[in-house]
């Protein structure tokens, strides 16, 4: 071997370890908090925390209940009321729109997408929360489902203009119309990234707290009413993290330790999706 | 509404073919001469844009046999073919002058419905594009279906008769659940063919329908094509000029977006009337 060739080794070889430290490095800040949350949060994790509502400040016991089934009661109102808009909104930016109109919408959605989260609750206080006359489950579940559209709009219209045209044009030329082959065929050969993007809009907005914070308020009892403030995981995690009383500060590393659970297992559930291979 | 998605699908061509009237011209030199006509094409122009991809073409396509469309590549012969069924309407920036009659009615008239031009007007295209995420008989069926039939009984006969019609039934029989993108290549281009059959459209255009296939699945298509034409006129654009010359009975030339020459598939090839046909069907260009 030459000296040159030995040289060139030596310089891919660095470059490799380089990459491989590079990625490592990206990793470990993840593996550090979970590995800390599950340390830190796993000892306060007992069956009165998924059972029970938190106590009286001071108080040892109690739990999060009515925050876990409040965060996943405002993941389902962002469900409602985000996705239908965002996945319209995209077929027709795939499906029908003209290049001039879709520019704009897309240009718009990115701009919201960038809009920071605390901007959507102060919009969501000043036209729903004022009127409305207090803090409410619905406010929030708006706020997060602000988030949602212009996410889903966007994933959406990515996935559909993958489906080859060849479909469209299969479709159209055996005189069906156009409408029914968007939702048989376009919607049905592109409904694994459609899924993938819901969740990952939901995912992301599961651990959302300043747009709630505004407009959900948050709570230590039960909700009952969309008209009622509703408490959240983010909510509770933020006022116990910040209290003075030891348990409550244990209780804040659970409930984190059970938020990051809940985006855990939404982003697993991505993954097999889209691992999913074709029905056979 | 069944009974009316039926009628629609029903409604076979009913050619009265004229009796070969005894010392008429022979048919060598009148293409059109013999039967009714399918496609009365007047004067077509067809643009995208500013460009001029059909130039004021006139043809008349004969019902009930097979007609060839050949040319060099980006001569307009996909253009006039997606005409047929305005299939062309869907580039954007498209648009046509002239007319083209079908069986005397105007593809273009003011209240003619695309979708209803293309139930009538089927299409096989040149990549085999089988729906992914539907089994073999949903493929079949799926224009059937999504216009509106119901009947279980009909749609299983018509399954049946359009994978025999497409030559596939035997080989798909026991697998009709499987997806349609399960079969290998020539039996996907089969699979289109007997999808575009399904719905029994009046006419079947094909474009290029065997560049993707195999020799071996390409002579299977060709044969199909051939026991198709006596029930339905068949368009058919081919890169290949053998193929024009065992599957067609006529064969229109195109060239730069005009018809140069249309006649007898026989005499295109062995007589060509045109020098710039002669070059092209004897190799010289193209």
């Amino acid at each position: 071997m030459s000296h040159h060739d030995q040289y060139r080794k030596l310089k891919s070889t660095f470059m490799s370890v380089l990459a491989v430290f590079c990625a490592l490095l990206v990793v470990l800040p993840l593996i550090l908090v979970f590995f800390y949350l599950l340390k830190m949060g796993f000892s306060s994790l007992n069956l009165n925390f998924f059972t029970k509502v938190p106590t009286a400040a001071g108080e040892n016991g109690g739990g999060m209940a009515n925050a876990i089934v409040g965060t996943l009661e405002l993941m389902g109102l962002a469900l409602i009321m985000g996705v239908p808009l965002g996945l319209l909104g995209g077929i027709f930016l795939s499906e029908h729109g003209s290049e001039r109109t879709n520019g704009w919408i897309r240009f718009g959605a990115d701009v919201l997408n960038g809009v920071p989260s605390i901007v959507w609750g102060m919009a969501c206080y000043t036209l729903v929360v004022v009127p409305m006359g207090g803090y409410s489950a619905f406010a929030g579940g708006l706020a997060l489902s602000f988030i949602m559209v212009p996410l889903v709009l966007r994933t959406t219209e990515e996935v559909l203009v993958l489906v080859p045209h060849a479909y469209r044009e299969a479709g159209l030329a055996l005189g069906i119309p156009h409408w029914k082959i968007t939702v048989n065929i376009v919607l049905r050969t592109a409904f694994k990234g459609i899924v993938t993007g819901v969740l990952l809009g939901l995912g992301r907005v599961a651990g959302e707290t300043a747009p709630i914070l505004f407009t959900a308020l948050g709570s230590t009892s039960w909700n009952h009413s969309l008209k009622e403030p509703i408490a959240a995981l983010p909510i509770q995690i933020y006022y116990y993290a910040i209290s003075p009383f030891e348990d409550q500060n244990r209780q804040a590393w659970a409930g984190a330790l059970v938020l990051i659970v809940i985006v855990f297992l939404l982003s697993t559930s991505v993954r097999m999706i889209s691992n999913r291979r074709k029905r056979a | 509404m069944s009974d009316q998605a039926k009628s629609v699908a029903d409604s076979s061509p009913s050619a009265p073919t004229p009796a070969p009237q005894p010392g008429s011209a022979s048919p060598a030199s009148m293409p059109s001469a013999k039967a009714e006509v399918a496609f009365d094409i007047q004067d077509l122009s067809i643009f995208y844009g500013k460009t001029q991809a059909i130039k004021n073409v006139h043809l008349q396509i004969p019902a009930m046999s097979v007609t060839a469309i050949i040319g060099p590549s980006g001569c307009g012969k996909s253009t006039a073919l997606r005409a047929l069924n305005r299939m062309h309407e869907l580039t954007p920036g498209a648009r046509h002058t002239g007319k083209i009659l079908m069986k005397g009615e105007d593809l273009y008239g003011p209240h003619v419905d695309a979708t209803v031009v293309r139930r009538r007007v089927g299409m096989v295209f040149q990549k085999s594009n089988p729906f992914p995420t539907l089994s073999i008989s949903e493929n079949v069926l799926v224009g059937l279906r999504l216009n509106g039939v119901r009947d279980k009984a009909f749609l299983n006969q018509r399954l049946e008769e359009s994978l025999r019609m497409s030559a596939l039934w035997d080989e798909v029989k026991d697998s009709l659940n499987r997806p349609g993108t399960s079969l290998s290549g020539g039996q996907q281009q089969r699979l289109c063919i007997a999808r575009a059959l399904a719905v029994r459209p009046e006419i079947l255009l094909m474009d290029e329908p065997c560049s993707a296939l195999d020799p071996i699945a390409t002579a299977k298509v060709e044969e199909l094509i051939h026991a198709l034409k006596s029930q339905y006129t068949v368009v058919i654009v081919t890169h290949n000029m053998q193929q024009a010359a065992r599957v067609s009975e006529n064969t229109a030339f195109f060239y730069m977006g005009s018809l140069i020459e249309f006649g007898p598939t026989e005499q295109i090839f062995m007589n060509p009337k045109n020098p710039q046909t002669e070059a092209y069907v004897s190799g010289r260009f193209g």
